[in-house]
C-alpha cells in the first residue's frame, strides 16, 4: 500500500472519529456514533498492518498482544460497575499516556522504522515532536495514576500540600525544557530517560494537591492531556488519524475541565494549585452543635412525599456511594403511581466525573427526559412541594447565594430552599468536600433522614401506600 | 520555493482542535461520562504507532528493546480499545426514553 492510499484511510478514521463525537449530541443518535467509532479504530488498525506487509513472526506477536490486551479491556468493561466509572476513566486515561511514552521510546531507539533518521541523528523537529508526547504522556500517566488512588479511595482524598510545591513544580517543568534542548543538540540517550523520568515524578506532584472534590476537573484535566500526548506522537509519526484524535480528545478534555470549573465558580488555576477542601472542617464543627435540626424517619419522609403534587429529587455523590439509584427508582415508581409528578435535578459537578449522575440513573431506568440539567429545573423548585436530597450537600447550600465568606460563594447552586419542604438523605451532619456547614439543615421546613441512602430509600418505599 | 510538510500537519491539527471545540459544545450534558469513555477509546488510535514499532524488527531480533516497547503499548492501547468502545456501548444501552403509552 502506498503511503499516500494509507493517508486517505487515516483520513477516513479521523473523519469517523469526528462524528462518533457528534453523535453524541443526543442519546438516540450517541449509539450509532460509537459505532463509527469502531469502525474508525478497525480502518486504522487494518490499514497500519496492510501497509507494512509483514506477516511473518512479528505478526503474530503483534496479534497475540493486541487479543490479550483486548480480552482484559472486554473484561473490565463488562465487569465495572457504573459507579466505578471515575476510577476506570482515570486508569484508561493512564494506559493511553504510558503508551504514549512507549510509542515515543521504541521511536527514539529504532527510528529508521519511522523514517525519521538513525540513531544518533534523527530528524530535530521529531526529537522535539516526541520529547513532547512523551513528556505528557508520562505526566498523563502518572497524574492519572494519583487520581485513580485517590476515587478508587486507596489513597486519602484530602489534598497533600508542603512548602515551595509550586516552586518545585515550575523547577521540574523549565528542566525539562532545557534537557529536550540538550537532546536536541548531543542526540544523546541520557537525556531522553531524565525527560522521561522528570516528566512521571511532575505528574505525581501535580495531582497530590487537589483534594477530593476537585477530582471532575482533574479527570477532564487529564482527558485533555492524553489528547495532546497522542497529537505530539501523530506528529511524530506523521500519522493523520493520530493528530485529528488528539486534537480532538484534547479539546474535549479542556472544555469539560472549562465546565466544571463553572460549575464550581473557580478558576482553573485555583483548581490546579490545590489544597482546596478538608481545612474549615473543625472550626465549623463548633458552631453546629448549638443549632438544632428537625430529625425524621422512613414514615414521615414518605407521609410528606405522597401528600405532595410535586416532587424534585436532587442525587448527589452520596447515593452513588450507596448503590441507591435502584431503589430510588423504585420509590419513585410508587410515588408515581399516586399520580405525583415527579422530576430530577443534576448539578453539573455532582459526583466524581461530568455526567456521573446521569449513568447511574440510566443504569437504574430512569428516562432520560425525566433528567433535568440545574438551568432547566432551578426555576421549577418554587413550584415544587418536596425537594428530596439524597447524597448532596454542597450544590444546594445558598450560603453560596448569600455568604461572601463563603469559599463556595459563587457557585450556581439547586434552589431546593425555594421548594415547600426539604428532604435530606445523609448520613450524618458532617459537612460536604467543601467544608462548609449548610445552613438548610436547620431551617423549619427542611427534615433530616440520617441514614445510609440505600437503606432510607428502601425504607421510604416500604412505607409508601 | 516549498512548503514544510510540517506545516500541512499543523494545519491539520489546527482545524481539528476548532472541530472538536464545536463539536464537543454540542454534547449534551447528560451524555458527558461516555463522551470521556469514547474519547479515551479512540485516542488509543496511538496503536498504530505501536504496531509499526513492533513489526520493524526482523525474525531474528524480534524482542529488541524497540519491539518490547512496542509490544507493550499494543497490550496497553489494547486494553484501551476493547474496555473504552465497550464500557460506551454498555452505558449508552441504558439510556431510553419514557415509554410513551403508559
Amino acid at each position: 500500500m502506498s503511503a499516500s492510499l494509507l493517508a486517505i484511510f487515516y483520513l477516513i478514521s479521523g473523519v469517523l472519529f469526528i462524528l462518533a463525537l457528534r453523535g453524541l449530541s443526543s442519546p438516540e443518535t450517541s449509539r450509532r456514533g460509537n459505532l463509527f467509532g469502531i469502525l474508525g479504530m478497525i480502518i486504522a488498525i487494518t490499514a497500519t498492518f496492510l501497509s507494512t506487509g509483514n506477516f511473518s513472526t512479528g505478526f503474530i506477536y503483534v496479534l497475540i498482544f493486541l487479543l490479550a490486551g483486548g480480552s482484559i479491556g472486554a473484561l473490565i468493561a463488562y465487569k465495572i460497575p457504573m459507579t466505578a466509572m471515575p476510577e476506570l476513566v482515570a486508569g484508561f486515561h493512564s494506559l493511553v499516556g504510558l503508551a504514549a511514552v512507549f510509542v515515543a521510546i521504541s521511536a527514539f531507539l529504532n527510528p529508521q522504522a519511522f523514517n525519521l533518521g538513525v540513531p544518533g541523528d534523527i530528524k530535530l523537529s521529531s526529537l522535539v515532536e516526541m520529547s513532547i508526547g512523551a513528556t505528557v504522556g508520562a505526566i498523563t500517566f502518572s497524574g492519572s495514576i494519583i487520581a485513580f488512588l485517590k476515587l478508587r479511595g486507596i489513597m486519602s482524598g484530602s489534598p497533600i500540600t508542603f512548602k515551595g510545591q509550586h516552586f518545585i513544580n515550575l523547577l521540574l517543568s523549565l528542566s525539562i525544557v532545557v534537557l529536550i534542548f540538550y537532546l536536541c543538540k548531543t542526540q544523546s540517550d541520557s537525556f531522553f530517560w531524565r525527560i522521561i523520568e522528570i516528566s512521571f515524578l511532575l505528574g505525581l506532584l501535580l495531582i497530590i494537591p487537589i483534594g477530593g472534590a476537585d477530582m471532575p476537573v482533574v479527570i477532564s484535566m487529564l482527558n485533555s492531556y492524553s489528547g495532546w500526548a497522542a497529537a505530539g506522537i501523530g506528529f511524530t509519526l506523521e500519522n493523520t488519524a493520530l493528530i485529528i484524535t488528539g486534537a480532538l480528545v484534547g479539546s474535549s478534555g479542556a472544555i469539560l475541565s472549562y465546565i466544571m470549573c463553572k460549575g464550581m465558580n473557580r478558576s482553573f488555576f485555583n483548581v490546579i494549585l490545590g489544597g482546596f477542601g478538608g481545612e474549615d472542617i473543625s472550626s465549623n464543627e463548633k458552631k453546629k452543635n448549638t443549632k438544632p435540626v428537625k430529625n425524621g424517619n422512613a414514615e414521615d419522609a414518605a407521609f410528606l412525599m405522597q401528600n405532595a403534587s410535586s416532587v424534585i429529587i436532587v442525587p448527589g455523590y452520596g447515593m452513588a456511594v450507596s448503590q441507591a439509584q435502584h431503589a430510588l427508582k423504585e420509590m419513585v415508581e410508587k410515588l408515581k403511581k399516586n399520580g405525583i409528578k415527579v422530576s430530577y435535578a443534576i448539578h453539573p459537578v455532582a459526583g466524581r466525573m461530568p455526567g456521573h449522575m446521569n449513568v447511574l440513573l440510566a443504569e437504574a431506568n430512569v428516562p432520560y427526559d425525566e433528567v433535568f440539567e440545574l438551568e432547566n429545573i432551578n426555576n421549577d423548585f418554587a413550584n415544587a412541594d418536596v425537594a428530596f436530597v439524597i447524597g448532596a450537600n454542597d450544590v444546594t447550600n445558598p450560603a453560596a447565594k448569600t455568604d461572601k465568606q463563603s469559599p463556595i460563594y459563587g457557585m450556581p447552586i439547586l434552589d431546593v430552599e425555594k421548594a415547600k419542604s426539604v428532604l435530606f438523605v445523609k448520613r450524618s451532619l458532617s459537612p460536604g468536600y467543601a467544608g462548609v456547614d449548610n445552613d438548610l439543615f436547620y431551617r423549619d421546613n427542611t427534615l433530616m433522614l440520617f441514614a445510609d441512602a440505600k437503606k432510607m430509600t428502601e425504607d421510604i418505599v416500604k412505607s409508601i401506600l | 520555493m516549498e512548503i514544510d510538510p510540517f506545516i500541512f500537519r499543523l494545519s491539520i491539527f489546527v482545524l481539528s482542535i476548532f472541530v472538536g471545540y464545536y463539536v464537543v459544545w454540542s454534547v449534551t450534558p447528560s451524555l458527558h461520562t461516555p463522551l470521556m469513555s469514547v474519547t479515551n477509546a479512540i485516542s488509543s488510535v496511538i496503536i498504530v504507532g505501536a504496531i509499526i514499532a513492533g513489526l520493524s524488527g526482523d525474525i531474528k531480533n524480534i524482542f529488541d528493546t524497540s519491539n518490547m516497547f512496542g509490544f507493550m503499548a499494543i497490550f496497553l492501547a489494547a486494553i484501551n480499545i476493547f474496555g473504552g468502545f465497550l464500557v460506551t456501548q454498555r452505558m449508552l444501552q441504558m439510556y431510553k426514553k419514557k415509554k410513551k403509552n403508559k
